[in-house]
């Protein structure tokens, strides 16, 4: 109990960690910016502004963060009568997930006034954990750890087990990861040797846990010993930190991928052993008893799992 | 255990009696991730081919030097090595069949098949052996993934290699991602189906 109410605390720092970046937005003469609707932005100054000005499409570039050659093109733009609040529309949709940059010229006596748009931080990280969780769960739509998928997902209790010590390597690996990857490997140009480090790191971890958790917590320790050996051997948690490498995740957006990763491979397994328990009872066809059964249950699952594919949360 | 076998022996042995994709089941993410065309199959089962082999040869010529404490952590590293080593040579050489084949190629130092066949073989066996076992199993791997692609390939597309053979789509479902675990669970099915009919019609039970 007393670890539980740690955890929580843990829990909350973290998030209001996470949630700092959002109290440092843009000050001056914008007051806020946002995003309308799917082609519109909208930004609110804190004075009236000049209207001729602000009301010239002219005056405007506007760009996704990582490429400042491809302009978006603004179709119009138009000034509330007040003169405080901006809405500018766009010929095409915008990828919201992206930060905008958008530079007004002229604004005020001012001859640049540049501010970005984006999403809350929060609500996109909040996304990639849902994104790892359901829309790209590792088992059902990644198809990665299918042999302790299948191996261990025959009971509820195994399954649970199984599932918990994956989430807790899989963010002490990847955060570790990620610390050599941005500190070691990229400063000194060791960027081949990727996978023999990550690997090499995952074992560690699973050799720690093991070891931590035969001292602090010995029952758990003889429910879960068994799988830690297992873990190494899996192409989940490896997964994880090259994904990360590949995308050059900050250590926020690693600890929710983890976390995601580590919480879909879960729910998969409890999903699975859900279905499993249930069909020892059933008379399946002998040629179809075992493993091809549960291939075809999993088909199933991934298929339902496609339907998550439209979510978009924030 | 497999001292008196032949070279050809232990080829028949990793392709048929232990076929890591449909016997020993091990290994099946890229079964179903990446099996939707024959020729990814192929790819994918030269790379793990090439890894096997090298790391049982490794293996087994240091097999004296390797505390028996240690011998885990050494095969993960071993295998890693050789992953980089074709992973570079990949991406370098082959970019298109490389980008298909996305995180796959480097997963396989995650693979339960080629520690496994360090783990039972290569650390107790003759370097001469322990390649011609890398091999089997290699092959047979790569038999595997080549059989599955040809059966999603070929009913998903209409395709064989790419050459349209058959003119129509039969089952286009069987070319989406999803549909990896059906056509796996099918065959598997149908081997056991085929062993059972064997049994009985032998009379064997």
């Amino acid at each position: 109990m007393k670890t539980l109410a740690k955890i929580k605390f843990i829990v909350l720092a973290v998030l209001l960690f996470l949630a700092a970046p959002l109290f440092s937005q843009a000050e001056g003469l914008i007051a806020d910016q946002s995003f309308k609707a799917d082609n519109e932005i909208l930004v609110t100054f804190t004075g009236p502004v000049d209207k001729a000005v602000a009301e010239d499409i002219g005056n405007y570039t506007v760009y996704e963060e990582p490429d400042p050659d491809i302009r978006l093109v603004v179709s119009s733009a138009t000034l509330n009568e007040e003169g405080k609040r901006l809405s500018l529309i766009f010929t095409e949709p915008l990828n919201t997930a992206t930060t905008h940059v958008i530079s007004i010229k002229g604004l005020a006596g001012i001859e640049k006034t540049t501010f970005t748009v984006s999403k809350s931080y929060l609500g996109y990280l909040f996304g990639i954990l849902i994104s790892a969780l359901l829309i790209n769960n590792f088992v059902f739509t990644k198809y990665l750890g299918l042999c302790v998928f299948f191996g261990t997902s025959k009971k509820k209790d195994t399954a649970k087990g199984m599932g918990v010590v994956f989430t807790l390597v899989m963010v002490v690996s990847a955060l570790m990861s990620w610390f050599f990857y941005n500190f070691i490997l990229i400063p000194y140009d060791l960027n081949f040797l990727q996978i023999v480090v990550f690997i090499g790191l995952v074992s560690l971890t699973v050799q720690a846990v093991d070891t931590v958790l035969r001292k602090v917590n010995p029952i758990l320790f003889n429910s879960f010993g068994v799988y830690l050996v297992l873990v190494i051997a899996n192409c989940v948690i490896i997964a994880v930190p090259l994904i990360l490498a590949n995308n050059n995740y900050n250590i926020f957006e690693t600890f929710m991928l983890a976390l995601g990763a580590g919480g879909g491979f879960l729910l998969a397994l409890y999903l699975m052993s859900s279905v499993s328990e249930r069909m020892q009872l059933a008379n399946i066809p002998p040629s179809f008893k075992g493993l091809p059964i549960s291939f075809i249950v999993a088909g199933q699952f991934a298929m339902a799992f496609l339907g998550f594919s439209g979510l978009q949360l924030f | 255990m497999a001292n008196d076998k032949s070279s050809m022996q232990l080829i028949s042995r990793g392709i048929l009696s232990e076929n890591p994709i449909f016997k020993l089941a091990l290994s099946m993410c890229p079964a179903v991730g990446i099996s939707t065309t024959v020729m990814n199959g192929f790819m994918l089962g030269v790379a793990v081919l090439f890894v096997q082999v090298f790391s049982s040869i490794t293996i087994s010529l240091f097999k004296n030097l390797i505390h028996p404490r240690i011998r885990i952590p050494t095969y993960t590293l071993t295998i890693a090595t050789w992953v980089t080593v074709i992973d570079l040579v990949l991406a370098a050489y082959m970019p298109e069949a490389y980008a298909k084949m996305g995180i796959f190629v480097k997963l396989i130092v995650a693979f339960a098949i080629i520690t496994m066949r360090l783990e039972m073989f290569a650390c107790k066996e003759s370097v001469k052996d322990s390649f011609w076992d890398g091999l089997g199993m290699g092959l047979g791997f790569m038999v595997g993934m080549m059989a599955i692609g040809f059966v999603r390939e070929l009913l998903g597309s209409g395709a064989i290699l790419g050459y349209d053979v058959l003119g129509f789509k039969p089952l286009l479902f069987f070319i989406l991602p999803s549909a990896g675990f059906f056509v796996v669970g099918l065959m598997m099915a149908f081997f056991n189906w085929i062993e059972i009919y064997y049994k009985r019609s032998r009379g064997l039970k």
